[in-house]
């Protein structure tokens, strides 16, 4: 059985053709675009949050698009138990809509950054990282301005005790050093799950690389973990 | 020494595009009474002299040459002594 997934349109949004090709193109499975105006989520069992930049950036990223129409929907449908996945500015709308703690501030460099980065997968029992085998580090590209994680200790201290940290930034050996913690986040935090396992959020670009032309495939690894456990979770809930 | 406190304002004729997408949340969220939404920039800084009319001509020049341009913002700054 294939998944389905449903890729939002918020105005400013770039990376929605990307993960729609990568989904479909590449990966062959069902995809659908949702545009920001609609509440109908139309039958999608994973919900993507593309990147780009919604309403401009204006106030703070994500800071508009949270109140789309569209996003009441998203925050109902991940509240009863639906997977949710926010990539980049996705990722900044999920914190915003307060489904993930904390917030994004400016890079330290207060530059763009735009590489392909080392990402350490710390916590390998969410649906997104368990298909993931024999392979501790993946190369997966970012491109953000705003990335750089940022929480109060209580925060950070219950994203460890939870093992919700999902990615962190690192060498390609899977060091820690200052030097690959490109933005600056607390505890090189590329990437987190909510404490129920169904929301996550990550920094970086899967859907950049999920074709081989492309040369590097890693991203490819994340959408597979989805669809090899998605219903196997569903069935038995304690799995989630 | 003076703290110098600037708020620099786009002129009402001139389209804020920030503040109409702003308001567009307000929409969303329902506060249909929000109008005329406009984001404009407040600046704080030191400057570094005991003499009120130098720190005016200096905090005047921030303003028209870097912090605003003339041709679509205003400004308008206080100077507070700190002792």
């Amino acid at each position: 059985m294939k998944p389905k997934f449903g890729v939002v349109v918020f105005p400013g949004s770039n990376c929605d053709h990307d993960a729609y090709y990568s989904l479909k193109k590449v990966l062959d499975y069902d995809v659908e675009f949702l545009w920001h105006k609609e509440n109908d989520l139309k039958n999608c069992d994973v919900i993507i949050l593309p990147g780009g930049f919604s309403y401009g950036d204006y106030l703070r990223t994500g800071a508009i698009a949270r109140f789309s129409p569209i996003m009441n929907s998203v925050i109902n449908f991940a509240n009863n138990g639906g997977y949710v996945m926010g990539i980049c500015n996705g990722f900044q709308i999920l914190l915003e809509a307060g489904l993930l703690p904390g917030v994004m501030v400016k890079n330290k460099s207060l530059q763009f950054i735009c590489k392909d980065v080392y990402l350490s997968i710390e916590n390998n029992d969410t649906i997104f990282t368990r298909g993931i085998e024999n392979k501790e580090i993946l190369k997966i590209p970012i491109a953000h301005g705003d990335g750089n994680y940022f929480a109060d200790k209580e925060t950070l201290s219950s994203l460890v005790e939870n093992n919700q940290i999902v990615f962190k930034y690192c060498s390609k050996d899977g060091s820690f050093e200052e030097q690959y913690n490109y933005n600056g986040s607390l505890m090189n935090i590329a990437g987190i799950i909510n404490k129920e396992g169904n929301v996550i959020g990550m920094m970086p670009h899967p859907e950049r690389c999920t074709n081989p032309v492309l040369g590097k495939t890693d991203g490819a690894l994340i959408f597979n973990s989805i669809a090899k456990n998605i219903f196997q979770m569903k069935a038995d809930p304690a799995l989630a | 020494m003076f703290k110098a406190k600037v708020l620099v304002k786009r002129r009402p004729s001139i389209l804020d595009p920030q503040g109409k997408a702003v308001e567009k949340g307000a929409e969303h969220l329902g506060l249909n009474n929000i109008k005329n939404t406009r984001i404009d920039k407040y600046i704080e800084f030191i400057v570094d002299t005991n003499e009120r009319l130098f720190a005016e001509k200096e905090v005047n020049e921030y303003c028209r040459k870097l912090l605003a341009n003339p041709i679509m913002e205003d400004f308008e700054f206080t100077l507070d002594e700190i002792r």
